[in-house]
């Protein structure tokens, strides 16, 4: 059962990089291209705004319903990178739908849109640095440590920006790939396909610098990937998607550069998990934390998963009805 | 202040902060559903306009709820994590639901949101009424959650470790039910005796029907809402008297266990000397209001350790000014209701619509009140009988400073929010004029 429910946390996981990762990309996007998304970045994403960010809400009811020492541990020792993405999640929530609802005004909304870019640069780059901190192993539960060693040092290191950095131009990726479906013009198109094509090129590189970067930070990153045939294969179809990518680019084909782009994506998140599996919170100086170990209950787990299921039976149909509604449209009619 | 005191304050003013929008969240989509409804029924455009523009705080709202409704399902892990650890496998079943029926809101609000031209009419309609129904659903499943905290059940407390979990017997403990409908008519009669006040504010300054009709649709529902809360409040101080005894004490700064307990009205409590001043006290009445029996004991704080009491004047105050400014609220639910039935000219008078200026904050004054009476009347424990709050309390020193970062922040969006909608209404105006 608590593999089930595992299994369940990893794809909310999963929606929540590829949707949300695209919305949080597109506040990225608007600063790299210094505004000229805005509009197609409020378009693509207001309607389904909301709903995307309700998968991060599960994936931490799953944990600490489930999985209540990976929730306690990675929030206690994590605490201060956390704490700067829920800053930056309250900054660039606010700031979107306040730049959407405000009445028309240039001051405020500049003011907006401002706060809306950076905070979204700023929790892609610390949810990569939290993510980095429970992959690389530094953590520490002998709180007698240190304030530096406890709290600081598990996310405070190359690997962690480095998977900061790798967040970032991913989310800015999604949200690149996602614009080009909404976009009617064609120089618009070949703006956004050029930023994509930059995208990837970054993505490769700093892709091997997290690589490095967990060399250097003491990780076994490399040969533990090389010791796992699944995370092989996926990095394999997640590379070879790659050169798919850039011929549909030319070729200016929206909904299956979405596709692809988000197949890719679920091959990176699986070969991460493969790598990681059945640890889910390496620790330094203790007995890890797995699967067996953390999880609750099996009463707890069943319950879970009823609820998980009815809930999944519910939300895919209604997610499916809202991105219908509002997206893949081939008419040139506005939205709404 | 020290680490303990300010992990507490930082809980208090995230959920302080985030209890207001997630009523209004709650609350106002019912009330866009009621005006959409109309409009379809009666043709009558200022009811689409009053929908629209409802809406459009609704979004402000359920989004600046969403994010701080986030953020406390981390600041849980992060100020508790010996809590949550334990506490997670038990009372995780509402929180798994309460994530659910946000999952529906979150997507029907989009759909209502920005679906006015894409979708039938018939459909928007009754897309508003889910978002309705799943906003009031995960309402009802998180206070379940904090029910568990005051009536913690299904499970055993063995050896400093919950053995034998019931998920299910833990969701609907005791005091899920009296918790739930209080809570619940609160948000009815705050958000709608808010909403009420804004347009009352405004119709004042211009005689508009978009402002007649709002405060009719608002008052429907809060003025119900108003009337049967001080019977839900019945209900729940009667389960309070059951399950927390030390919690109604405390309330009523009742020291001395006695028959017959006197019903104390306001006064200042001296905990040193287990007394109260300058308070009315209304014989037999609380012993009739906690058991249904004037001459019934009620038990006072003696009974229990001092060290397990909880901040006596603080909830004191608090449970008084709830009662009161419930009272105030119900006595205006009356008066609405005879204007509406009886003495029509009363609803467009002038002291009335000033009444209802007065009452906009007055229901949510009220809710953190109440919430107040809930948390720090809970007090040691953060699960009643089983845990104290100092014993869960991440190790992680420096909790001053966040909760310091936590609050300006809170502030700042308050002073936002507050401008934008200010601003939002302005324009209102200057559409009709």
């Amino acid at each position: 059962m608590a593999e089930a429910n595992l299994l369940i946390l990893v794809v909310s996981l999963l929606l929540y990089v590829v949707l949300g990762g695209a919305d949080f990309g597109g506040g990225i996007l608007e600063l790299l291209t210094k505004g000229k998304a805005s509009g197609v970045v409020s378009r693509a994403i207001a309607p389904v705004w909301e709903a995307n960010h309700v998968w991060l809400i599960l994936v931490v009811v799953i944990l600490f319903v489930g999985f209540p020492s990976v929730y306690s541990t990675v929030l206690t020792t994590l605490h201060i990178p956390v704490l700067l993405v829920l800053i930056g999640i309250i900054f660039r929530g606010s700031a979107f739908t306040f730049r959407h609802y405000d009445i028309d005004e240039v001051r405020p909304k500049a003011i907006y849109s401002a706060i809306f870019q950076y905070s979204s640069l700023f929790t892609t780059f610390f949810l990569g640095v939290t993510l980095g901190g429970i992959i690389l192993g530094e953590i520490s539960t002998n709180y007698q440590l240190g304030f530096y060693q406890i709290y600081i040092h598990p996310w405070l290191n190359w690997f962690s920006f480095a998977m900061g950095i790798f967040m970032v131009l991913l989310f800015a990726f999604l949200a690149a790939i996602f614009s080009i479906g909404e976009l009617k013009d064609d120089k618009q198109v070949a703006y956004f396909s050029r930023i994509s094509k930059r995208l990837i090129i970054a993505l490769v590189l700093v892709g091997s610098l997290v690589f490095l970067s967990a060399q250097i930070s003491g990780h076994s990153l490399f040969s533990d990937f090389l010791h796992s045939p699944a995370s092989n294969v996926s990095i394999v179809l997640a590379t070879l998607a790659l050169p798919l990518l850039w011929v549909l680019l030319n070729k200016n084909k929206g909904n299956l550069l979405r596709l692809v782009a988000g197949f890719q994506t679920t091959m990176i998140v699986s070969g991460w998990f493969a790598i990681q599996s059945p640890i889910l919170v390496k620790i330094k100086d203790d007995v890890d934390i797995t699967v067996q170990n953390s999880s609750a209950p099996y009463q707890t787990q069943f319950y879970l998963f009823i609820v998980l299921v009815v809930g999944v039976l519910i939300i895919l149909p209604s997610m499916v009805y809202l991105y219908k509604t509002f997206h893949f449209e081939k008419n040139g009619t506005e939205p709404y | 202040m020290d680490e303990f005191m300010a992990a507490r304050m930082q809980m208090g003013v995230s959920l302080g902060f985030h209890i207001v929008f997630a009523c209004i969240g709650m609350v106002m989509p019912w009330f866009m559903f009621v005006a959409e409804w109309k409009w379809q029924r009666t043709n009558n455009p200022v009811y689409l306009e009053l929908a629209k523009a409802w809406s459009k705080g609704v979004a402000i709202f359920f989004a600046v709820g969403a994010v701080s409704g986030t953020v406390l399902s981390f600041e849980l892990g992060m100020l508790w994590p010996t809590f949550m650890k334990h506490a997670g496998p038990i009372f995780g079943m509402p929180f798994s639901w309460e994530g659910t029926a946000f999952f529906v809101e979150a997507i029907a609000l989009g759909l209502f949101l920005y679906g006015w031209k894409r979708l039938n009419k018939k459909v928007h309609l009754y897309i508003g009424m889910i978002v309705g129904i799943s906003g009031v659903l995960s309402g009802i499943f998180v206070v379940s959650a904090n029910a568990w905290m005051n009536a913690p059940s299904g499970f055993d407390w063995i050896n400093g470790q919950a053995e034998n979990i019931d998920p299910v017997a833990a969701m609907f403990n005791k005091a899920w039910f009296s918790q739930a409908h209080h809570m619940t008519i609160a948000a009815f009669s705050a958000t709608g005796f808010a909403v009420a006040g804004v347009h009352a504010f405004l119709y004042l300054r211009n005689k508009l029907e978009i402002h007649y009709k709002a405060i009719t649709i608002a008052l429907a529902f809060a003025s119900v809402a108003a009337v049967l809360q001080p019977i839900s409040g019945d209900l729940a101080a009667k389960n309070v008297a059951k399950l927390q005894p030390a919690k109604l004490a405390a309330f009523e700064s009742h020291f001395e266990t006695q028959e017959k307990a006197p019903l104390v009205i306001g006064g200042i409590p001296d905990v040193e000397n287990k007394d109260i001043k300058y308070a009315i006290k209304i014989p037999g009445m609380l012993s009739f209001l906690a058991h249904g029996d004037f001459n019934a004991e009620v038990k006072g704080l003696e009974e229990f350790p001092k060290e397990e009491w909880p901040p006596v004047p603080i909830t004191h105050y608090s449970f008084q000014l709830m009662v009161a400014l419930g009272s105030f609220l119900m006595l205006l639910a009356v008066i609405f209701w005879a204007g509406t039935f009886k003495w029509k000219n009363w609803l467009t008078k002038k002291w009335w619509l000033k009444l209802l200026i007065i009452a906009t904050p007055l229901g949510f004054v009220a809710i953190e009140a109440g919430w107040i009476v809930t948390e720090v009347g809970r007090q040691p424990w953060i699960i009643y009988g089983i845990m104290k709050t100092k014993d869960s309390l991440t190790p992680m020193p420096g909790i001053q400073y966040t909760f310091y970062t936590i609050s300006a922040v809170y502030l700042l969006l308050t002073f936002v929010v507050t401008w934008l909608l200010s601003r939002q209404i302005k324009v209102l105006h200057k559409n009709y004029l």
